[in-house]
């Protein structure tokens, strides 16, 4: 039997049994008058003692063909709903409060559960690992992360090794590609064989790169990403071997990988096989991801254990292996879920911790509202105590009330955590991970139902405890006429204020926190000026398309011409990588002419090549000598620029260091130092700024040994314009960049304030979630404060009337009220100053140029709170002291 | 709770149950015919409270033992609501009076064979 039915089936039952008592009765009533002569209301008692009580048989029979406790169950929540509406600003406040909090924390948890919860989206994802090494003594602070793969390592790993199953190197790229419609920069990613079968996962249609097309000079061919299938083929499945142009070379589509298929973290247009030269590998470059898929049973340790003994063959494998003997490189295994996750894991959980705070608040916020609606039943509650109504009985009806309210704000902050999510998504970082497979899913949804619950017994159990040990007697003689409020009813109360200050104390000074790093990163030169007037967009030269790297660099200059021709165009330059931008030219190491580096071995150093003008388009000051020109290019003279911090570490001063001399190896000739520009922060202005060493974009390369020239192929060009980031502005630029070449694509054009922007938007993200959750922390706060003390006001209406009769000042009076606020509120701060302590120590990651005990934000928040609660507690103090000592005697 | 005092105040559970049952099988009648029945057949012995009736019948109706239809009443010209035994209902009553015979039996054994004598 369907639930309808039965449900219908029960109405029928109900109508038929009234009517058929009724008949009873009426029946026994004519008889009584018939047989024994009785008038007809006389006969009608008769007929009713007789039959015993109506409404009581009629429930018992019902009673027969119900589940009784989901009856009286039904009863109750019946019963909540019609007091709910019977006060609709109580409704409204509480299920605001709640769908607001439930809200916050299922968007927040969604995040947080597809980016860090759930496994990667890779078959038996627990068995990746991402291959990292260890090179303490290679001198270079920078590697925070460690030291890269090699295509030389690979080699010899994957030969060797016993611990995968599948191992590869992979690295991101960007190529382009012609011939399709207008030429298009797209993103690749290379491969070597074992990277997709290590990922395991099969393309949608076609197949992996087999052997063959990792062999250098194998079969040319690529694998699509299933979103520039979709995009250039319309998923056109007749796209498998067909050619196109990348690089302009002609690839064979041998496969296209599922929607959704990332290579780690990174998406791709294009996969390209990587194919390594096994005869003209050296130990460099460490440029390359590492992944690999352990054996069943296989540990990382045991991993790691397993390549340490393969380094020496490695050493011995390649020419000049063994000088990184001194690199004591060691692997450093680490599973590749911890890399895809990276720094964002301490945002998430900062910020679930503090939505997680957020909802406590308003939990004991909407705790705190229900004492004091019970406080104003506790006459009925106590007389029904009386009657013998069970406590049992008492308690369920409170908690079945903040089930209710529980769960209907749960209902409506489905509303709110979508929204929360697009705001979170849209607000998130950029390098926020995994975001496409954030969404509201069954495991949102059962976290909502358990969240609705879970706080509805908590912040109902706060009343139902309370009133349930209720003496009957003394609630019947305590709360009357003749008293003030008693002190255990406040206690409840009085201890929620002190957690909600607590609790918004630890919230804003978070924030605080939070607003002192923004402002000291704003602070921090980033060595480079006016970033909203600097235009960057990426170009490259394939060498498929412009063979001779003279002319490369030739085809650059062009365009650095055409782009200077455009009208506003204050100075252009171009370099192999801007601040900020997150990519890392080169590092090596340099030798100083007259030191000795028999004992200390030379350091790594950061390189960049720039061209001529490049330091002014991007306000990079000069500091000493002057900037490269374009003969010192052509005619590969000897010429370098370093920063600042280097001119002086080595030589002094700035001005010393014109006309010294540095070369990159024993081999090489000495280079002169033409420059010194100020020191730029190239990785983000809560970095340190790191020494960087300038080279000219076309030189003789130095670590080969025959002369070779090698040009910068792909290239950042800055264009200093008042019209930078402009539509028109940028037209113009594409327009003069395809008059040199109409196959080289214009690609990433942002200006470096865009740049600076997302820079800083791991620290603003954290910002914005911080203020909003502090603003809402103090805002429940306050209306705590606010309801407590008005709520205290109300109930000593009369004894503040005996007290102004006998002679109470109104500033004694308002003073009274307010010092009960400062008194709960000196203790919350109190707790709350400890527990920030505490928890600040976790933000210590997210902090720049602030201690996390910082004593502005220390001092300042509890003055904030101090002032507000005094405000939230003067109001309603000021309507005590505004009664009339009569009319509240004659009151009640 | 209470509902429990109130029905084993004068009967053993099931025994209105019993009753109803083989008033039916003599007769189909509506609820108030079925009280002045029992209450004519047990000389006013039993005191039961009217209204307790109702409870009895809708648990027989549950389980099946009888069945309930509207119809106009004859005498009064009002509608009434007659129940019948069913075949289940009828097989059920034989079952509960060979096993209250058996329980009166055994009852009277333990009260003594003089007292069980004289009433027989």
């Amino acid at each position: 039997m369907s639930w309808w039915d039965q449900f219908a089936r029960v109405r029928h039952l109900d109508r038929d049994l009234s009517e058929e008592l009724q008949e009873h009765i009426e029946e026994r009533t004519e008889q009584l008058m018939r047989l024994e002569h009785l008038s007809r209301a006389d006969a009608r008692k008769a007929a009713l003692v007789a039959f015993g009580n109506p409404s009581l048989v009629e429930q018992r029979s019902r009673e027969v063909w119900q589940w009784r406790t989901l009856d009286s169950m039904l009863a109750d929540v019946r019963l909540a709903l019609r007091r709910l509406r019977k006060s609709p600003g109580f409704a409204f406040t509480i299920l605001l409060t709640l769908a607001i909090g439930i809200g916050a924390n299922t968007a927040v948890f969604s995040v947080v559960d597809s980016v860090l919860l759930k496994p990667l989206p890779y078959p038996d994802s627990d068995r990746l690992v991402s291959l990292w090494l260890r090179a303490p003594g290679a001198g270079i602070a920078d590697f925070a992360d460690g030291l890269m793969m090699s295509p030389s390592m690979f080699l010899v790993f994957s030969e060797h090794n016993r611990s995968f199953e599948s191992m590869g190197i992979w690295s991101p790229r960007t190529a382009n590609v012609t011939g399709l419609a207008q030429p298009e920069e797209v993103h690749t990613i290379v491969v070597s064989d074992g990277v997709l079968q290590s990922l395991g996962v099969a393309p949608a249609i076609g197949r992996w790169f087999s052997q063959a097309d990792q062999e250098p000079h194998g079969a040319k061919t690529i694998i699509l990403s299933y979103g520039y299938w979709q995009r250039r083929f319309g998923g056109d499945p007749e796209v498998i071997g067909r050619s196109i142009q990348v690089d302009s070379q002609a690839r064979e589509i041998v496969g296209v990988m599922p929607r959704g298929f990332r290579v780690v973290d990174r998406d791709f247009d294009i996969v390209v096989p990587l194919a390594p030269e096994r005869t003209i590998q050296d130990g460099p470059p460490f440029g390359y991801f590492g992944v690999a898929r352990l054996k069943r049973g296989i540990t990382i340790n045991q991993a790691d254990a397993d390549v340490t003994t393969l380094l020496p063959i490695w050493m011995n494998s390649w020419r000049f292996g063994h000088y990184f003997a001194v690199w004591r490189i060691a692997p450093d295994f680490r599973s590749l879920k911890k890399q895809v996750i990276g720094q964002v894991g301490s945002i998430l959980w900062v910020v679930m911790a503090t939505v997680g705070l957020v909802m406590l608040l308003a939990s004991v916020n909407v705790a705190n509202l229900l004492l004091v609606r019970a406080d104003s039943r506790q006459q009925e509650l106590s007389i029904r105590a009386a009657l013998g109504a069970g406590r049992a009985r008492i308690a369920r009806e409170l908690l079945t009330e903040s089930l209710v309210l529980g769960l209907l704000g749960g209902g409506l902050s489905t509303g709110v955590a979508s929204g929360g999510l697009t705001l979170l998504t849209a607000l998130g970082p950029a390098q926020l991970p995994r975001l496409s497979e954030v969404s509201l899913d069954g495991r949102s949804t059962l976290f909502t139902l358990f969240l609705s619950i879970f706080s509805a017994l908590f912040f109902g159990s706060i009343p139902a405890i309370k009133y349930a040990y209720t003496e009957a007697s003394d609630a019947l003689s305590g709360s009357n006429r003749t008293s003030s409020s008693s002190r255990t009813q406040n206690r409840s109360r009085n201890v929620l204020v002190i957690t909600q200050v607590a609790m918004a104390l630890v919230l804003l000074v978070s924030s605080a926190l939070m607003i002192r790093t923004f402002i000291a990163l704003r602070n921090v030169n980033p060595g480079f000026s006016d970033p909203t007037h600097v235009q960057t967009m990426r170009t490259s030269i394939p060498s498929s398309m412009v063979p001779d790297e003279r002319m490369a660099t030739r085809v650059e200059n062009d365009i650095l011409d055409r782009l200077s021709a455009i009208p506003d165009v204050t100075a252009v330059g171009f370099a192999a990588s801007v601040p900020l931008d997150g990519v890392d030219a080169d590092w090596n190491q340099l030798q100083v002419e007259g030191r000795d580096y028999n004992i200390n071995k030379p350091q790594m150093w950061l390189y960049d090549y720039v061209s001529p003008g490049y330091f002014r388009a991007m306000g990079i000051h000069l500091v000493a000598g002057r900037d490269f020109n374009w003969t010192d290019n052509y005619d590969l003279r000897h010429k370098m620029i370093v920063s600042e911090s280097f001119a002086r570490a080595e030589w002094g001063s700035a001005a010393n260091a014109i006309g010294k001399h540095a070369r990159q190896s024993n081999r090489n000739p000495w280079d002169e130092v033409i420059g010194v520009v100020a020191d730029v922060h190239q990785h983000g202005v809560d970095e340190k700024a790191p020494t960087i060493i300038y080279w000219p974009v076309l030189m003789i390369i130095p670590y080969i040994p025959q002369t070779t020239i090698g040009a910068e192929r792909n290239v950042t060009f800055a264009i200093h314009s008042k019209r930078a980031g402009t539509e028109n502005f940028l037209s113009q630029v594409r327009r003069a960049v395809s008059s040199v070449n109409p196959n080289l694509p214009v690609a990433g054009a942002r200006t470096m304030q865009e740049v600076y922007a997302q820079s800083l938007q791991r620290q603003s993200f954290t910002l914005v979630m911080l203020a909003i959750a502090a603003a809402m922390a103090l805002a429940l706060g306050i209306v705590g404060i606010y309801g407590v003390i008005s709520y205290s006001v109300s109930q000593r209406t009369r004894e503040i009337g005996i007290r102004m009769a006998l002679g109470a000042q109104k500033g004694g009076v308002k003073w009274m009220f307010v010092r009960s606020a400062l008194t709960l509120t000196v203790v919350g701060v109190g707790i709350g100053l400890a527990t920030a302590a505490a928890l600040t120590q976790f933000m210590r990651t997210l902090l720049f140029g602030v201690h996390p005990l910082d004593p502005v934000a220390f001092i300042a928040v509890p003055v904030v709170l101090v002032l507000a609660a005094t405000l939230a507690s003067y109001l309603p103090a000021a309507r005590a002291a505004a009664i009339n000592a009569v009319d509240a005697l004659k009151a009640q | 709770m209470e509902n429990e005092k109130a029905a084993s105040r004068d009967l053993f559970p099931g025994a209105l149950e019993m009753m109803i049952l083989e008033s039916l099988r003599r007769q189909p009648a509506h609820g108030y015919a079925l009280v002045q029945h029992i209450q004519q057949r047990s000389n006013d012995l039993l005191q039961v409270e009217e209204g307790s009736l109702y409870p009895a019948l809708q648990r027989l109706l549950k389980s099946k033992l009888v069945t309930a239809e509207w119809t106009v009443s004859s005498a009064t010209n009002r509608r009434v609501r007659i129940y019948q035994i069913t075949k289940a209902g009828l097989r059920h009553l034989e079952r509960e009076i060979s096993a209250f015979d058996r329980m009166l039996d055994g009852i009277q054994m333990v009260l003594g064979p003089e007292r069980g004598i004289e009433h027989s």
